[in-house]
């Protein structure tokens, strides 16, 4: 009984940050902002989803198989972040209008 | 203008919970499921729309990831586990995507 | 015993494990099936697993690695809140930039788990490493000090120390 609402809950608070990376990669103004957003929400939101099925299930097929979803989510997401960041970096795709400071741009040139 | 916009947003987001939650008449994981799937037209309108190549490879990579839980929650319903095995394989194939198109988006070979 | 061999057992024992978790057997086929593609695996990409030795004893850095998982899950819900917290805002209130921090970590599993660590925790995001310089570039969505010294101490600092004992 306990089980089945503690699963729920996880369920619950993961579809809402899921939702919440999503409508951050419409809303922010750049690639590089749009990339935080969705990385951090979607990641966390879709662990929480694999964990509150692996806490319905418990220890079986199903609920290893969510396990191994987790760990290779955390272990993925971040890499594919960083490459798309840099990528977009080097070929030259605009900063938003409202940034501050740009260190990479510099150190990037020099040493071309 | 902006506020506006963002009046016109928080409606169409009130409408879709309303409809969802409480006219719509369904077993729960099914209205978790359409939230999954309401997250999935943000991502494709991000897809369709991106001023920049970076933001569709930033979409296509978050649509890989909710996939997964989109995948994970129907196999809860259905009571098999066999949904899980073509999430992970999905998750796999969605992280070598990722890495490839942003190298050839860098513009080196895909062996460097 | 020798650091590659250590590492191919280490590999063959994990591999084997998941394994089990996967099929969850019902057949001794299944278990044999498995025998051999575990050690294949650690025959074939087993010696990238363990490359340098570690001052520190299994034990002790087995109990940093469980108080810095903690550490980092605290910090990833922050994260997370903050995200909601400025997609909900009706003018996204973002003051964004890449900013260049130092790092005092030597091995490159810890560099690795470093900069995945920053790109899930508050506002940050691993742009790009100088691994001759020890330096890493990071976007910051909320830019609040520009120079080196103070970006390192508020982005990175939290988490290097505990690293340290982890992987040194």
């Amino acid at each position: 009984m306990i089980r089945e609402i503690l699963g729920m809950a996880f369920i619950y608070i993961g579809i809402a940050f899921d939702f919440f990376g999503v409508l951050g990669l419409v809303r922010l103004p750049d690639v590089y902002n749009r990339l935080q957003a969705a990385t951090k929400c979607v990641t966390f939101g879709t662990a929480g989803l694999l964990f509150g099925i692996f806490i319905l299930q418990g220890f079986n097929a199903f609920g290893f198989k969510a396990l191994i979803g987790i760990v290779f989510i955390f272990l993925a997401a971040p890499v594919a972040a960083h490459a798309i960041a840099r990528a977009a970096h080097r070929s030259r795709i605009p900063l938003t209008s409202e940034t501050v400071v740009d260190a990479y741009e510099k150190d990037h040139e020099i040493k071309e | 203008m902006k506020i506006i916009r963002w009046l016109l947003g928080l409606m169409i987001i009130g409408l879709f919970i309303i409809f969802n939650f409480f006219i719509y008449q369904g077993p729960i994981l099914f209205k978790l499921i359409n939230v999954s799937l309401f997250c999935t037209l943000f991502v494709l309108f991000r897809v369709l729309f991106g001023p920049s190549p970076a933001d569709r490879i930033v979409a296509v990579d978050i649509l890989g990831i909710l996939i997964i839980g989109l995948l994970a929650l129907l196999g809860l319903h259905y009571k098999t586990d066999f949904y899980m095995d073509i999430a992970l394989i999905w998750a796999l194939l969605s992280f070598i995507a990722s890495l490839a198109f942003s190298k050839i988006l860098e513009g080196r070979s895909l062996d460097d | 015993m020798q650091i590659k061999t250590r590492s191919r057992i280490t590999v063959f024992i994990l591999s084997f494990l998941v394994w089990i978790a996967l099929t969850s057997v019902r057949d001794p086929q299944e278990l044999v099936a498995g025998f051999v593609v575990s050690v294949l695996v650690a025959l074939i990409a087993g010696h990238f697993f363990i490359t340098t030795e570690k001052s520190k004893h299994f034990l002790h850095r087995m109990a940093a690695a469980i108080l810095y998982f903690f550490k980092f899950l605290w910090e990833m819900v922050k994260a997370n809140f903050h995200v909601a917290y400025l997609v909900i805002h009706p003018n996204v209130p973002i003051r964004p930039g890449i900013v260049k921090i130092k790092t005092r970590l030597t091995k490159e599993t810890a560099i690795t788990v470093l900069t995945n660590s920053i790109t899930l925790t508050p506002g940050t995001l691993t742009v790009d490493i100088n691994p001759e310089k020890k330096e890493i570039y990071v976007h910051w969505i909320d830019v609040k000090f520009k120079d080196v010294k103070m970006a390192t101490k508020t982005i990175g600092g939290k988490f290097e120390s505990r690293l340290m004992e982890v992987f040194e």
